[in-house]
């Protein structure tokens, strides 16, 4: 059949995409040029960004790490993108084997490309889903089969609530995660924010300019803001800090400046 | 790690960790720095072997660079940091005591493979990520691309099989698609449709706002509008739809497309204008009915000033009488070729002609110059009956009388138009037909009141509005009174005291009559009564009471005349019924039955304004009647002096002849002494009038039988 000249296309690659430009600032080359270009045009701003994505990787693999010892085996990873290394269910397989892991993405690529990472891994899974409709997730299948919500679950929102506008209600979406999990799950968070970054703010600016011309805009919040994602958790120590200091396993003079850009906080549930 | 310091095993350590913390900064891994150095570690032990190993091979330096790509360190500078590491430490922590000249050699030679093997890792696995995220996007549209079709899919089998119509056409009004319900709906095929502009489809019926609505549409200005709107097919036939367009903006808002829904009304169209045929079109004739008509005489009298109207309003002369004698079947095709001439009358713009019911029917015409015109339309009608319509094989004769109403618009009401037109018409017809009238408001007045009291009648005798008058009847040869002849007056609540000659005949018209005349009976039979009871003395007095035409032949006649009379109980010869000469001409046997059981019964029966019609004197002899009562036209030639001789033979002959056949003869409208005693003279019996008395209450009639017996 003819497409009707006027029907939308829904996949564009010649569009930037966020977990792509993510790929890139890791050495990836999960990427096009489209995504390299914005990629290094906010560069130009913050040439420090790969070492921030690098600290959220490590923030991320420490909490991972985290829940493991928790005695958390299942991870519901939203805004996972494209998955490169060091992922989720590499780290909490690794510690514990038969880790049930879900990823969750919008972007149509990143979760086709997650399919083929997870083939023939049955305990992980990618549901094309979006952050701003819990409901959709948490009814999904592959949440369904693998998510048990009467046990903890480690709740990963890694550089991705930086990405929903407040008119998308973030904190009714994250309220409505926490609802749904049982007590002792653990939410694993990461944002951007003016605060830490190693530059005056107007370098930032620029970098927030790119994202915005992408139609993907970067939401620079407060650490009190942050802070309120966590409402209904109690605070694990060390509690929202920058991300490189959330329990380091080195020393924090050994660890660039960027790394402090930013905060990660882990919270528990009652 | 328990090495031996300053031994093999703690310099290569050693080697590892400078690497690592030379190389750290630079890769994207997110292990911490001492797990990498973890990772370094086995690579720097197989440097460290190749460098001394007996057979010098440096595939082993590719190996290495390609694990430097594997352990995440995809940036160049982790190669050129590694490559400075090994060039100037792997020797001196690894080397040993070997020949400096040969283990400087193999380390450069060990450099180059690194580099060489991190070069083909890193374009292969660039390569590899190139390749999966291509496939990912791939498999991604293709998902998308299902859904899409999925969701089209459903689209187009809504756009195809919906029963509404639907298009699409571009800003410019290039039609870009179309459904099949819209291909049916024009009679096109998808490729004819695709060709044309919506331009192209003006239509001589749109609405003036219909194509404005348009250009608002695609300039942007309006998101959607709804017309009613006809579309020529290309067989010749039209096409009715309720359209409704609306505009497509793209993602940005900016206007793309127009979307037509349309749903043929064709159909329903036809049958509304259908009904509305129906309902304002006369079934026989075809011609607009009264509704239609007074539709257009309400516009007509509503238009602006300067605009007037001219109304003929016709009534065929005699129809009932080709009803009644050739049928109704006749009289309909009578009133068909009569509408048809009627039609061919009425040409102009701002004329039409309607059928209002019957044989009535209306011509109207409007504009400035109505004046003129409706003279010429009355003529042209006029002329149209002329030539003889032949029916069935006869050649009839119809005449007309015309009604013509002409006036400015916006002063009068239509039903007050028909009205007045309907009055004149009357005159005319009154007038002996085959004519037309103008409209009089003197005329109108008249009939306007005649009018009013034909509708107040009903209720005037419920309300007690009538009353009665007596006139006493006077015996010539002794002045005793007799009796006294019952006249009905109505007490008209605006008109005051209204005689019988102002609605009796409309009480005739109405059949309002038959009620009117038995209240009238009875009320007079019981003053009868009063007066033979009070006045045993003064000799039996009867009442004379007047029958009317429509009386006369109404069935309950006798049966009503005697249930009265026995209510009352008085005996029948004290009554006297009056009727006139013109209602018994040419009275059969049948109409004069009722008459004959009254009089046998022993009730009077008097021939009232006898000499007035053209008697028939032989036919006196079969009437059932005992009294003649000479018109007063009789008497008023003896007011003068000295009276008309041959009047007086006339009268004179009259009396003889009456007396010769038993009748007794009364007359009317005696008003002097010289009259009366004349009268007596030749021979009259008893005579009323105002020489004697006006009709008055029926005390009076008392006092004057009082006066009588005692004068």
């Amino acid at each position: 059949m003819e497409r009707p000249a006027w029907a939308p296309r829904s996949i564009d690659i010649s569009v930037p995409s966020v977990s792509r430009i993510y790929d890139y600032y890791l050495g990836g080359s999960h990427n096009f040029e489209v995504d390299r270009e914005a990629a290094r045009k906010a560069m130009e701003f913050l040439p420090g960004l790969p070492k921030i994505m690098q600290a959220n990787r490590a923030v991320m693999r420490r909490a991972v790490r985290f829940a493991v010892d928790e005695g958390i085996t299942q991870f519901l990873d939203i805004g996972s993108g494209i998955p490169t290394f060091g992922n989720v269910h590499e780290v909490a397989q690794e510690a514990s084997p038969g880790a049930h892991v879900v990823y969750v993405d919008h972007d149509p690529v990143a979760v086709a490309h997650s399919q083929a990472v997870l083939a023939g891994n049955d305990a992980a899974d990618v549901v094309a889903a979006d952050l701003r409709k819990p409901q959709e997730i948490l009814a999904s299948p592959q949440v369904q089969r693998l998510i048990d919500l009467n046990r903890p679950v480690a709740l990963l929102l890694v550089a991705v609530l930086h990405f929903v506008e407040d008119a998308d209600d973030p904190y009714g979406a994250v309220a409505e995660l926490r609802d749904a999990l049982a007590p002792g799950s653990l939410l694993v968070l990461t944002h951007a924010s003016y605060e830490g970054i190693p530059l005056p703010p107007e370098r930032a600016e620029g970098t927030v300019a790119v994202y915005k011309d992408i139609r993907n805009p970067l939401i620079m919040r407060s650490r009190e803001e942050i802070a309120r994602f966590f409402e209904g958790y109690d605070m694990v120590e060390p509690g929202l800090v920058p991300m490189a200091a959330w329990r380091p396993d080195t020393a924090p003079e050994d660890e660039d400046p960027h790394a402090f850009s930013g905060f990660a906080g882990v919270g528990r549930t009652a | 790690m328990s090495a031996e310091p300053d031994g093999p095993e703690d310099r290569l350590r050693r080697f590892a960790t400078i690497w690592s913390r030379a190389v750290f900064p630079v890769t994207s891994t997110s292990s911490t720095r001492p797990e990498f150095e973890e990772q370094l570690l086995p690579l720097a032990g197989r440097l460290s072997d190749a460098l001394r190993a007996r057979t010098f091979d440096a595939d082993e330096g590719r190996a290495v660079g390609a694990a430097l790509v594997t352990a995440h360190c995809t940036d160049p500078e982790a190669l050129s940091r590694s490559l400075d590491c090994v060039d100037a430490y792997l020797v001196l922590y690894c080397g040993g005591s070997g020949d400096q000249q040969d283990l400087r050699v193999r380390a450069s030679r060990l450099q180059h493979a690194m580099a060489a093997g991190f070069a083909q890792a890193l374009r292969e696995r660039t390569l590899a990520e190139q390749e999966a995220i291509s496939a990912a996007a791939l498999k991604a549209q293709g998902v998308v691309a299902q859904a899409l079709h999925a969701t089209e899919a459903r689209f187009r089998a809504v756009f195809e099989g919906a029963a509404i119509g639907i298009g699409i056409a571009d800003l410019e009004g290039n039609i870009l698609q179309v459904n099949g319900a819209l291909q049916r709906m024009f009679g096109l095929s998808e490729q004819a449709m695709r060709s044309r502009n919506v331009m192209e489809w003006t239509h001589p019926e749109d609405a003036p706002q219909t194509w404005r609505l348009y250009d608002e549409l695609v300039c942007g200005e309006r998101e959607h509008y709804h017309v009613e709107k006809a579309f020529s097919r290309p067989d010749g036939t039209v096409l009715w739809t309720n359209l409704t367009v609306s505009l497509l903006r793209d993602a940005d808002g900016n206007p793309q497309y127009q979307l037509a829904l349309m749903e043929d009304t064709t159909e329903r169209r036809l049958l509304n204008l259908r009904l509305r045929y129906e309902a304002t079109h006369d079934a026989l004739t075809g011609l607009p009915n009264r509704t239609f008509f007074f539709e257009r005489l309400e516009k007509a009298l509503g238009a602006g000033q300067g605009q007037r109207f001219g109304l003929c309003y016709l009534d065929l002369d005699g129809f009932k009488t080709i009803n009644d004698s050739l049928g109704h079947a006749a009289g309909d095709r009578l009133l068909v070729e009569v509408a048809d001439r009627l039609q061919s009358c009425t040409t102009a713009p701002g004329e039409m002609v309607a059928r209002l019911g019957g044989d009535e029917f209306v011509a109207l015409t409007t504009g400035p110059e109505t004046e003129r015109e409706v003279d010429e339309l009355a003529a042209r009608i006029m002329n149209a009956l002329v030539a003889p319509i032949s029916v069935d094989g006869r050649e009839l004769t119809v005449r007309g009388s015309i009604g013509i109403v002409e006036g400015p618009a916006g002063e009068r009401s239509p039903a007050e138009v028909l009205r007045s037109a309907d009055i004149t018409m009357y005159r005319a017809k009154s007038a002996g037909g085959n004519r037309f009238e103008l409209a009089d408001p003197e005329a109108d007045a008249r009939a306007i009141t005649r009018h009013g009291l034909t509708t107040a009648l009903p209720t005037a005798l419920d309300r007690g509005e009538f009353f009665i008058e007596y006139q006493p009847l006077v015996h010539l040869g002794d002045g005793s009174v007799r009796g006294a002849e019952a006249l009905v007056r109505w007490l008209h609540p605006q008109h005051g005291v209204l005689g019988p000659d102002r609605f009796i005949p409309l009480a005739e018209h109405t059949g309002l009559i038959v009620p009117l005349g038995r209240w009238v009976l009875e009320q007079s039979v019981r003053q009868a009564r009063d007066w033979r009871e009070r006045h045993a003395d003064a000799g039996p007095l009867r009442i004379n009471v007047n029958l009317s035409p429509c009386q006369l032949t109404h069935p309950g006649l006798v049966q009503d005349t005697v249930d009265i009379l026995e209510r009352t109980g008085i005996e029948p010869d004290a009554l006297c019924l009056e009727v006139t000469e013109s209602a018994l001409i040419g009275a059969d046997d049948d109409l004069l039955k009722p008459l004959r059981r009254l009089a046998e019964m022993g009730v009077d029966i008097a021939l009232d304004d006898f000499g007035t019609g053209y008697s028939n004197l032989a036919n006196l002899r079969r009437l059932p009647v005992s009294i003649l009562k000479l018109d007063r036209s009789f008497t008023q030639s003896m007011q003068q002096f000295p009276a008309d001789p041959v009047d007086l033979k006339i009268v004179e002959g009259i009396v003889s002849l009456a007396h010769s056949l038993n009748l007794t003869v009364t007359v009317e409208g005696v008003e002097t002494g010289a009259q009366a005693e004349q009268l007596r003279i030749l021979g009259c019996d008893t005579a009323q009038g105002w020489y004697y008395a006006r009709p008055g209450p029926p005390d009076r009639l008392h006092e004057l039988a009082l006066v009588d017996a005692t004068g």
